[in-house]
């Protein structure tokens, strides 16, 4: 095995009280940021572009230079807010990281509005997972305390005001944008891009918008500089992320490692599929990125290769199910969320994703007809592509994906006019009775 | 209707404080909700109209926000909120199982709440703790690895009045009211409580130990001043 896993930011997950100041600061958190206050904010910037850190919330859009975007001077106050709306199915990475960690996201948020020049900055976190949000607001109120957030932060003459402020229920607040309308007490619905969010983002002023363990990332780089970040990973995809394995695995669970780690690797750090199983189909990046089967365990998971490879990197949410699993099913439980989850800002995505409901229940009961596929197909190429976001096109994944890969075995629903899969056996209990 | 007056006193009071963290009232709006969760349980007219009131928009307003939101319960939720996950890696693992015994179990099904008043059930979209599955929430508190066993003495417990610890989550369960009240940005001083991580959070990392595999050493600009704040504890950078 060529590739060893990396704890950066999972480096302190095991001391029982690692989410408390103290024993961040035992861990030397919070170095960085004095450091940090004594750099120029551009030479922050530099550094993060340097690292080549790109966006770990899916997309992959590189930070350094989404910060540069900014424009350098303008009447409206700046905002940092913190997507922590971690909803993307199979994704369960940042939950756990600001459980356990939340003082490395606060020391992270801070360097970057700093970096930025912004005063205000915002921790938008789903609201369906209390006790992260009971650590959030403890670390916010404990740096507070501590003096690395307020008025005149560690003597440096920077001032940062820090919100943690709670969702509601709503996977479509994870968009930018529409996060955006929802943090400001509207219907989370996307907007129109331009302008981006850079230039009229929260209230209109310049906004910028990073995943979690991006900007957890941040402290390790200043600390540490972007060459050891650059360090690990491959050419375009820099450095460690946090691989997430659920699912049919023996040992499921978070693998922090140098991104181009592959699946193949990972399942063996990981004890391999369940015992007396094998690898049927599995999701690189959350449901939205399209399927990957046996044949792409030596894919290098990094945007390069995962893109290549017709699949995308997304939030390396890596579900895994073998062969006991009913891919029709699957599909239709994510399409059923995609329909759950549409804002019904746009045609394409709202009624698509209802009629993939209504064909998918057909089609796993064994009442569909080959023609079907061909409509979900084409009903897909009206929804890719044509969505006012990212969510309808992320719900096309699935689909097309299972399709290509598994034609036959909706087609073996309409010959025995049923699934031919037995459910009790995909359960972790399986076997057990 | 309408609150009466020392409710309403106590609920502006809450208000105030809540609209003066954000730069513009409206961003107000989401927490206020769930204040008024926490007071009647779910969104009521009252709530809508005392929302309206503070932020100086209209109740139409205020509900074309409320209804968006799948947290917000449009008529009273459980004292235990109990949602099963049935996205699809939890509901393959077992949680269709799950749900469906359970809900045959109290008679009820999704956004009903049982006769009691003690437990509503919702079938629930992913909620971020995949490597636990099949997952379990009651309150927004993490129950993780469950069976249709364990899922059914929890309802059992939590009716019978008995004390229920989630499994990342605070030493005991705390009801409906008390959860809204956090989510609207009031902390109830029980983060210390429960474990930092669970055993799954902690796969790789032990691995890691086990291994010796850490990240490469940093750059040779080190070492940084220590933080005087944390004393002759520093052992070394957690950014390493």
């Amino acid at each position: 095995m060529s590739t060893t896993l990396t704890p950066v930011l999972s480096r302190n997950w095991d001391q029982p009280d690692s989410f408390t100041i103290t024993a961040y600061r035992r861990n030397g958190g919070y170095r960085a940021l004095r450091k940090a206050l004594r750099m120029q904010p551009d030479e922050i910037v530099q550094a993060v572009k340097d690292s080549g850190l790109r966006g770990r919330g899916g997309a992959g859009f590189p930070t350094g230079m989404k910060w540069g975007f900014l424009p350098p001077k303008s009447d409206k106050p700046r905002y940092l807010v913190v997507n922590a709306d971690e909803s993307e199915p199979g994704t369960c990475k940042d939950i756990p990281l600001m459980m356990a960690n939340p003082h490395v996201l606060v020391e992270g948020i801070i360097i970057s509005a700093y970096a930025i020049r912004s005063h205000h900055a915002f921790i938008y976190v789903r609201g369906e997972v209390l006790h992260v949000i009971r650590r959030l607001q403890q670390a916010v109120a404990e740096a507070y305390e501590a003096g690395y957030l307020g008025k005149n932060i560690l003597g440096s003459g920077y001032d940062l005001d820090l919100v943690v402020h709670t969702g509601a229920g709503a996977y479509i607040c994870g968009e930018e944008t529409a996060l955006l309308d929802s943090l400001e007490g509207y219907r989370g619905q996307p907007r129109l891009k331009p302008p981006f969010p850079a230039v009229a983002g929260l209230y209109g002023g310049p906004t910028v918008i990073n995943n979690v363990e991006s900007i957890s990332s941040v402290p390790s780089i200043v600390a540490n500089g972007p060459d050891w970040f650059a360090s690990m990973g491959t050419e375009k995809s820099k450095g460690f992320g946090i691989f997430s394995l659920s699912g049919h695995v023996t040992r499921p669970g978070q693998y922090e490692a140098p991104l181009g780690i592959t699946l193949r690797e990972l399942l063996e750090m990981a004890g391999g599929i369940r015992k007396g199983h094998r690898l049927k189909f599995w999701t690189p990046g959350g449901s939205s990125t399209p399927l990957f089967t046996e044949e792409h365990l030596d894919v290098p998971l990094d945007f390069e290769s995962v893109g290549a490879a017709g699949s995308m990197l997304g939030t390396r949410a890596l579900q895994i199910f073998d062969e006991t699993t009913c891919v029709v099913r699957a599909v239709l439980r994510w399409s059923e969320f995609y329909a759950h989850e549409s804002c019904g800002k746009c045609t394409p995505c709202r009624e698509g994703t209802y009629w993939y409901k209504q064909m998918l229940k057909r089609l796993e009961a064994g009442q569909g007809t080959e023609e079907d596929l061909e409509t979900l197909l084409d009903l897909s190429d009206n929804i890719l592509g044509r969505s006012f976001c990212a969510l309808g096109d992320g719900a096309t994944s699935p689909v097309t994906s299972s399709i290509k890969l598994f034609r036959d075995e909706y087609i073996e629903h309409f010959k025995q006019g049923g699934c031919p899969f037995d459910p009790a056996k995909s359960t972790v209990w399986a076997g057990e009775q | 209707m309408g609150y009466p007056p020392e409710t309403l006193a106590r609920l502006e009071r809450d208000a105030k404080e809540i609209i003066a963290r954000y730069p513009k009232p409206r961003s107000a709006l989401l927490p206020l909700l769930h204040l008024v969760q926490s007071e009647d349980g779910y969104i009521s007219q009252d709530g809508i109209e005392f929302c309206a009131e503070q932020l100086g928009i209209t109740p139409a307003q205020v509900t074309g926000v409320a209804t968006f939101y799948t947290m917000y319960k449009r008529r009273p939720a459980g004292e235990y909120h109990v949602g099963v996950c049935i996205n699809t890696l939890c509901a393959v693992m077992g949680g269709d199982q799950i749900w469906e015994e359970l809900s045959e179990h109290l008679g009820v099904g999704h956004d009903e709440a049982t006769e009691d008043g003690k437990i509503s059930l919702e079938r629930l979209e992913c909620n971020a703790a995949c490597d636990f599955a099949p997952v379990v929430m009651v309150n927004w508190e993490f129950f993780d690895n469950m069976t249709p066993e364990k899922a059914k003495q929890l309802v059992d417990d939590l009716r019978a009045g008995k004390e229920v610890a989630p499994t990342r989550g605070p030493n005991r369960l705390c009801t409906w009211k008390e959860a809204s009240r956090v989510l609207a940005g009031f902390p109830d001083g029980r983060a210390g409580e429960g474990p930092q991580a669970g055993p799954q959070t902690l796969a790789g990392l032990e691995l890691a130990k086990r291994n010796g595999w850490t990240a490469p050493p940093a750059d040779a600009d080190r070492p940084e001043p220590d933080d005087p704040a944390a004393g002759s504890e520093t052992q070394g950078d957690i950014h390493r």
